[in-house]
């Protein structure tokens, strides 16, 4: 977890962003440090691509300053876009491109660049070198969009939805991409509406709701910030043993649904204390396991609503 | 800054992507040869009053040039574009390094050498089957050439920004190249049609280039069309500047 804010790589102060009457980015500030993972999260329509595309320097910004690696987007963006990459949420090429002449294309745009041929091996995409764009499924043809997004070997990669519309296979692959990305010490900025993606891939996140920022931690504090409670799960037939465990120190309630009891409770101990009166009047359980809040009950707790997939 | 690698990634590209578009490249480079073949099986020829005194596929040779270069500039332009920036491919090159006037260079490049292929095809088609004759200069028609295509390409870039999507591109530069096509004289000759007609010919950018092509094409002096070099030239630059003012990414 790099949670150190070492050299700022990102700096966004009070960004605004109207559309109409419609706030879409009502002042957010964050920084995101060299080599982090930084997480976007929140519901559709909460402003993520807005403010993703306003650090980009793909859409000005009404109030608020952004600087990237020292250099504003709007002023010094060609220069700057020398430096980053971008997978865009929204963007396609044409379908009778072929996979190989996109990514020699696009290499001709930056100073420098790497080999594509072998960042398509790394992507899996050796074989469809040769193939149109539009013969490619959905997960290729993301992976192609990120392979251009790292022809300039990058110091900092943005991400919008990187895995929207993904099969878990192609999903976890991706996942893959950006922890190697990280491996190598690349700053990453992604947005995303998938609490697991946010919780397996991120050093810090920032909730997003309706153009602010409503939490802004890593993944392990806002979760820990909550103070939820604990739950233990486990079937059992023996109806006596509601009443025992409702006894067990640090135990809140207990609920039944048919042959599945659960335990709410403090999260210290609570498990051991459990299985030793489980234990001592011998009484069969089986599929026993814990839950922990997750960050869906973050956002529950910060926003009052369910996050809408 | 002139990004001249990127330049001629995008115009090899880009033109690759052109010829792989069976529609495109059937109406730029195909159907005026392809008329023209049709047109000398129907009319043969032979010497015309209506046509100055000139067989059918004397004037018609270049007449269909300036179809060449109207498809393109009414048609294929504002139809590439709005096709290119509905799916977002105009935004991806965006958020790269590239230039937009490096872009739109290469743009242009592309669509000039389209029609430059769709007008060598239908000369080559006329003179070796048909064996129709070429009495100008040839650097002086190629310029005459030139113009025309560059007013014609304005044009395109300005109806590209006007139109909402890649529908009314289509509706749009169809109409307007019937409509040219008719009233320029470019297939039905002026001459044959109602004194009112010709008048609303004058008004159509297309006749100019109708007349321009076939006067030099029969040699005369440039002189002789500075009318059409002064429209074609202003249709040229007013159409640069609004087309640069008014042009959007997505």
């Amino acid at each position: 977890m790099r949670t150190d804010v070492g050299e700022t790589v990102v700096q966004v102060r009070d960004l605004a962003k109207r559309y109409g009457e419609i706030r879409a980015v009502d002042g957010v500030s964050f920084d995101v440090g060299q080599g982090q993972v930084f997480g976007l999260l929140g519901p559709n329509g909460a402003g993520k691509t807005t403010t993703i595309e306003c650090i980009e320097g793909l859409r000005r910004p009404d109030e608020g300053s952004v600087r990237v690696l020292g250099l504003s987007p709007i002023k010094d963006g060609y220069e700057l876009r020398q430096r980053m990459g971008i997978q865009l949420q929204a963007a396609a090429l044409p379908p009778r491109i072929k996979v190989g002449e996109a990514l020699d294309l696009f290499s001709a745009f930056y100073r420098s660049s790497v080999d594509w041929r072998l960042l398509l091996e790394q992507m899996g995409l050796a074989q469809r070198r040769t193939s149109y764009l539009a013969k490619l499924s959905g997960g290729q043809r993301q992976r192609v969009f990120i392979a251009l997004a790292l022809l300039n070997d990058p110091e900092v990669v943005f991400l919008d939805e990187l895995t929207t519309g993904l099969d878990p296979q192609a999903r976890r692959a991706m996942w893959d991409l950006v922890r190697d990305m990280r491996s190598r010490e690349k700053t990453v900025f992604l947005t995303t509406h998938s609490m697991e993606e946010a919780e397996r891939l991120c050093d810090r996140i920032a909730i997003m709701d309706y153009g602010k920022i409503v939490a802004l931690d890593t993944p392990g504090n806002l979760i820990a910030s909550l103070q939820a409670e604990h739950r233990v799960i486990l079937s059992t037939d023996d109806l006596s043993c509601e009443a025992l465990l409702r006894n067990v120190p640090g135990v809140a309630r207990v609920e039944r649904i048919g042959e599945r009891v659960i335990v709410y409770g403090e999260r210290e101990g609570l498990l051991g204390r459990l299985v030793a009166v489980l234990e001592e009047h011998r009484v069969a359980f089986a599929d026993l396991r814990t839950e922990q809040p997750t960050l869906e009950d973050v956002f529950l707790a910060l926003t009052g609503r369910e996050m809408r997939e | 800054m002139l990004q001249t690698r990127a330049l001629w990634k995008l115009v090899v590209v880009q033109s690759k992507l052109y010829l792989r578009e069976p529609v495109s490249v059937f109406f730029t480079l195909l159907f005026a040869p392809m008329l023209l073949i049709l047109m000398g099986f129907v009319l043969g020829n032979a010497p015309a009053p209506e046509f100055g005194g000139r067989g059918a596929l004397d004037v018609n040779v270049p007449g269909y040039a300036a179809i060449v270069i109207g498809m393109v500039g009414l048609i294929a332009i504002p139809i590439g574009i709005t096709t290119l920036r509905e799916l977002g491919a105009l935004r991806r090159f965006r958020a790269t390094p590239l230039r937009p006037i490096t872009y739109m260079i290469g743009d242009v490049l592309v669509y000039l050498v389209m029609i430059a292929l769709g007008i060598l095809l239908l000369v080559l088609v006329g003179r070796v089957i048909y064996r129709v004759p070429f009495q100008g200069n040839v650097l002086a028609w190629a310029a005459g050439a030139l113009l025309s295509a560059g007013a014609f390409l304005a044009l395109g870039y300005v109806l590209a920004s006007l139109v909402p999507n890649g529908r009314a591109a289509t509706v749009v530069g169809n109409v307007l190249l019937y409509l040219m096509v008719f009233f320029s004289g470019a297939t039905v000759p002026l001459a044959i049609m109602p004194e009112s007609v010709r008048r609303v010919s004058d008004a159509i950018p297309l006749t100019h280039v109708v007349t321009l092509l076939r006067g030099l094409w029969f040699g005369e002096p440039v002189g002789q069309h500075l009318v059409e070099v002064v429209v074609l030239g202003g249709m040229l630059v007013v159409g640069t500047l609004v087309a640069a003012l008014t042009f959007r990414w997505e």
